[in-house]
This record gives structure tokens, C-alpha cells and sequence, in this order.
């Protein structure tokens, strides 16, 4: 496979509603399209013994995290007909309530967007160096693990 | 040979670095690792895996040249 640099997928903060938004009008021009699927991870405001989650902060091994975010890419592609697929992961602090992954599959027709998506947001939980801190209400904090 | 070792998330937090240098002979990821265990014992107890270069390898991997090391703990993207 050629190398290449892979393009950034990290956005600082949360992932605003305008911006799903607009990258779904983006998509108003492209007319082959017949089905788009779309997956938005929301922080979730957990409690832990009474102890509840305000937020979490983003980190991760940027470059590595980027190659692997393009080798889904890529890998996704040959095995599915899509059109075409963005994702956006957030970095830094998103706080409960607020949107961190931002995965969008698009493809002439419906049944291969909901297998698309789903095989992508479960290679980016279990390949991607991201990790998060999670911070609770009374300034403490526990580090993030994916089940 | 020197090696640049990266640390993230729980791990960084708790050698205290993010990034260091250190130098090394020819050895493997597992000689490496017991070498960054003594040097911060607070590792002694963490769940990590190793990137050679961007790429995870196992605790017989060779490490023979100049490469950067990281030190990842679990994922939790999305």
C-alpha cells in the first residue's frame, strides 16, 4: 500500500451540531448517494459512588492514532461499497452531554452503511491510541478503558 | 543507542514525563520495559502496551536501533 500522510481526524474540544450539520449539506451535491449513517459518541455522566462525571479529556499518540484512523479508512473501503466516510474524534476537554466521535458512512444503498459503521466505530475503540481521563465533580479523576 | 520513550494518559501521569531519552544496547521490548520499571517504579503495577516506531509489537521484539517507544495504556477513544 502506498504511504502517505494521513490526514488529521483530531478536532480540539467538543463536536458541534452546526458542524454535523453542515458536513451533512456538504453531502447534498453528491447525488449517488442513497443512505448515510451516522454515529455521534456523547459523553456519558456516569456515577461512581455517588461521584459523577463532568467531562472527560482527550488525549492520544497523535501520529500513530492518525495512521490507524487511515488504515481503517482504508481497510473499510475494500471491504464495503461506500461512497464515501469522515470521522472526527475529539481531543482535550468534552464535557457530559457533549459529542466526542463523529463518524459519517455514505453509500448508494442503506444495508451497507449500517454494517460500514458499525465496523468502523468498533476497530476505532479497540485500534486507536485515545485515551480519557475521566473528571468527576469533586476534582478527582479514574482513566477511561474500552470494554 | 538511544531510544526516545513516549508516555501517555494513567502511564505519563505516573512516571511524571511525558517524553525521555534513554540509552540502551541492542535489546528486547521486555529487557526494555524491566530497565523503565526500575527506573519508575510506579509502572510496576500498569497495564501497557508497546509501539516500536507507530507499530504495537510483543515482549520479544528486538529493539536494535534508534527508534521512538511508546508506552500505551488501555484505549478509550469515542
Amino acid at each position: 500500500m502506498e504511504k502517505k500522510k494521513p490526514k488529521n481526524v483530531f478536532v480540539q474540544g467538543a463536536i458541534s451540531s452546526e458542524f454535523i450539520g453542515n458536513s451533512i449539506a456538504k453531502h447534498q451535491t453528491k447525488t449517488s448517494i442513497g443512505a448515510h449513517n451516522i454515529f455521534l459518541g456523547q459523553v456519558r455522566a456516569d456515577e461512581i459512588d455517588g461521584n459523577r462525571i463532568v467531562a472527560i479529556d482527550y488525549t492520544a499518540y497523535e501520529d500513530m492514532a492518525n495512521q490507524k484512523f487511515y488504515d481503517i479508512r482504508e481497510a473499510t473501503f475494500e471491504k464495503f461499497d461506500l461512497t464515501c466516510m469522515h470521522i472526527y474524534h475529539s481531543l482535550g476537554k468534552v464535557n457530559a452531554g457533549e459529542i466526542c466521535l463523529f463518524v459519517f458512512v455514505s453509500s448508494p444503498r442503506r444495508k451497507i452503511v449500517f454494517e460500514a459503521l458499525e465496523y468502523v466505530v468498533e476497530a476505532i475503540k479497540a485500534d486507536v491510541p485515545v485515551f480519557g481521563k475521566e473528571l468527576f465533580e469533586d476534582q478527582t479523576h479514574q482513566w477511561k478503558q474500552n470494554s | 543507542m538511544q531510544l526516545t520513550i513516549k508516555y501517555f494518559g494513567m502511564l505519563a501521569e505516573a512516571t511524571s514525563v511525558n517524553e525521555e531519552e534513554v540509552q540502551t544496547e541492542v535489546c528486547s521490548v521486555s529487557q526494555l520495559v524491566k530497565k523503565l520499571k526500575h527506573q519508575h517504579p510506579k509502572l510496576s503495577d500498569k497495564n501497557f502496551k508497546i509501539a516500536v516506531d507507530q507499530k504495537l509489537v510483543d515482549q520479544n521484539y528486538m529493539i536494535d536501533s534508534k527508534a521512538e517507544i511508546a508506552l500505551l495504556p488501555p484505549f478509550a477513544g469515542g
